[in-house]
């Protein structure tokens, strides 16, 4: 068979994967078994999987990536009416999902199972034609359950999972541990490039927050882990930098920016351990990552995520599409790169679509850059905020939440703390309750503030500046 | 309040549960109890008590009863006479 990503023969009885159990998966099978499901699959057409960091999972990915069959990757706790909109809207042929799932697919076909994974036929008919080169699906939010999903291509992720392999220096020698979801753009990238460098990946669902997950870091000598903004206040408040982890080379950090503070300690504890600290950049339409702040300047650049990934050129234009060529004004972040991704996808219709950004990403992110030419990000130009790093769009919000209730709402807040405002103080419960279900997002990250009439202009538009008054420190 | 009241009030705030619910608590069996929701529960003990955990102890404190052993124990002295 030909390998469309990954040539995993190369490895031969190398360790690809550890779960933590204890089993083990060498790159020989990573090829039989990931062949398999690929060939139990049998022709190029769309899977969903549900993911989880879990062997199963990950060998289903490998297979759909290697055999030509694109897959959507979903949170495998993903709200079961958001999936059943998704599979109504894009019809894939097949799911991959945990054998502890079927019965919310019960009636389908089992086709095929492998390390507690099972393949489903979902028997759809008229399923949607696909770009030759569309090699996968992921969701930009990972939570609204919003039908617009990003357009890789196989190239896409070769060619990032190869520069992120060079910037980082990974080698076979490398065992990155799992912190991330495998759906998230951001994990993801650390399975790909780690799988093309023949490293070992430690899989697991737990997290940092539980005693296992540490075990399992210290038994199996994980090498280096990904962390969002959240990720590292959680590290911090159970004293980390106290944490005696001999086998821990790098720690990188991505989905946000962190807290300065939290960067300038990161980094010093990294250089006095020995340790790499490497804040990057990145976006799931640039396939996972675009910037990265080189760890020798991690402390002496702190705010900064950094420069070009290699392959990639960073530059600002202004509010009349001009380039920026002086240091510390801001505009828009603007990325050319092979890793741009094909565009969107909102309908099944969609999938046929080619190539649509031709290597050059609008991020949406204001920046500018110092003397030396690093990037310091300091906005956005649309209505998002990042929470717990995943992307929540704030009309997207209003609208679920209008929706639902047919009362007035309008959503605002900062990076890890959405406010949502009402008028409606007899909704108040319900909506939070909607709006943690819908997310799958930790309630702390909401609070729900009642005022008397939503502030607009003349025009009807939600002037959101006066709603930050009642947020601002 | 004694102290047992003290610990199910932090539970019973931190997750919006009952008090009949908070004692059969554990680590991932209510979503709210998620590693955010950990972080929170963490913050509180630690503001009830007047204590600092240490990492170990946070790592470990895996449901409701297991917490209660760990805040028994001589480094925070939170004791639980019913």
């Amino acid at each position: 068979m030909i390998s469309r990503v990954w040539d995993l023969e190369k490895f031969g009885d190398s360790v690809a994967v550890i779960d933590e159990f204890g089993e083990t998966v060498t790159y020989a099978q990573l090829k039989n078994e990931s062949e398999a499901v690929a060939q139990a699959v049998g022709q190029r057409c769309l899977v969903f999987s549900l993911c989880r960091n879990e062997t199963g999972s990950l060998i289903g990915y490998v297979g759909f990536m290697n055999g030509g069959i694109p897959p959507v990757l979903l949170n495998s706790h993903l709200d079961e009416e958001l999936l059943r909109n998704l599979l109504a809207a894009y019809k894939p042929s097949y799911l991959w999902i945990p054998e502890e799932q079927y019965g919310q697919f019960e009636g389908m076909e089992i086709v095929y199972r492998s390390y507690r994974y099972m393949l489903l036929k979902t028997g759809y008919e008229n399923t949607f034609p696909l770009y030759e080169e569309l090699g996968l699906l992921l969701s930009t939010s990972g939570s609204t359950g919003s039908p617009k999903f990003v357009r890789q291509s196989y190239a896409n992720v070769i060619d990032n999972a190869e520069s992120i392999m060079a910037y980082l220096q990974l080698d076979s020698s490398e065992r990155p541990i799992t912190t991330l979801p495998m759906n998230y753009t951001y994990g993801l990238s650390i399975i790909n490039s780690h799988l093309l460098a023949g490293a070992s990946i430690l899989v697991t669902d737990k997290g940092i927050m539980q005693k296992e997950f540490w075990n399992f870091f210290k038994e199996a000598g994980a090498t280096s882990f990904g962390g969002v903004p959240y990720t590292y206040e959680m590290l911090d408040r159970l004293r980390f930098c106290r944490m005696n982890l001999p086998s821990l080379r790098t720690m990188t950090q991505a989905g946000g920016k962190l807290l300065l503070d939290l960067h300038e300690k990161f980094a010093r504890y990294a250089d006095e351990n020995g340790k790499r600290f490497v804040v990057m950049y990145g976006q799931c339409e640039a396939t996972a990552r675009m910037g990265y702040l080189p760890p020798e300047k991690a402390a002496e650049k702190k705010g900064s995520m950094g420069i070009a990934i290699p392959g990639g050129k960073f530059h600002l234009i202004d509010e009349n599409g001009s380039e920026i060529t002086a240091p510390c004004v801001t505009g828009e972040l603007v990325y050319e790169g092979r890793n741009v991704t094909l565009g969107y996808a909102e309908s099944g219709a969609d999938l046929a679509k080619g190539d649509e950004r031709h290597g050059i990403l609008h991020t949406g992110d204001m920046a500018q850059f110092d003397e030396d030419g690093y990037f310091y990000i300091s906005g956005r130009k649309k209505r998002f905020l990042k929470i717990y790093g995943n992307r929540v769009n704030l009309d997207e919000m209003d609208r679920l939440i209008k929706g639902r209730f047919e009362i007035e709402a309008a959503s605002s807040g900062v990076d890890d703390h959405l406010y949502i405002f009402l008028t409606d103080e007899t909704k108040k419960d319900a909506v939070l309750r909607f709006v943690v279900e819908k997310t799958r997002l930790n309630s702390a990250a909401f609070q729900i503030i009642v005022i008397d009439e939503i502030p607009k202009n003349d025009s009807g538009k939600i002037l959101y500046k006066e709603l930050s008054e009642y947020f601002a420190e | 309040m004694t102290n047992y009241e003290k610990y199910v009030n932090v539970f019973t705030e931190t997750f919006s549960v009952s008090a009949e619910e908070a004692v059969k608590l554990e680590y991932q069996g209510i979503s709210e109890w998620d590693s955010v929701g950990h972080m929170g529960l963490v913050a509180a003990i630690e503001d009830a008590f007047d204590i600092m955990m240490d990492t170990d102890d946070i790592i470990d404190f895996s449901s409701f009863e297991k917490g209660k052993e760990i805040l028994a124990k001589e480094a925070y002295g939170v004791r639980f006479d019913k």
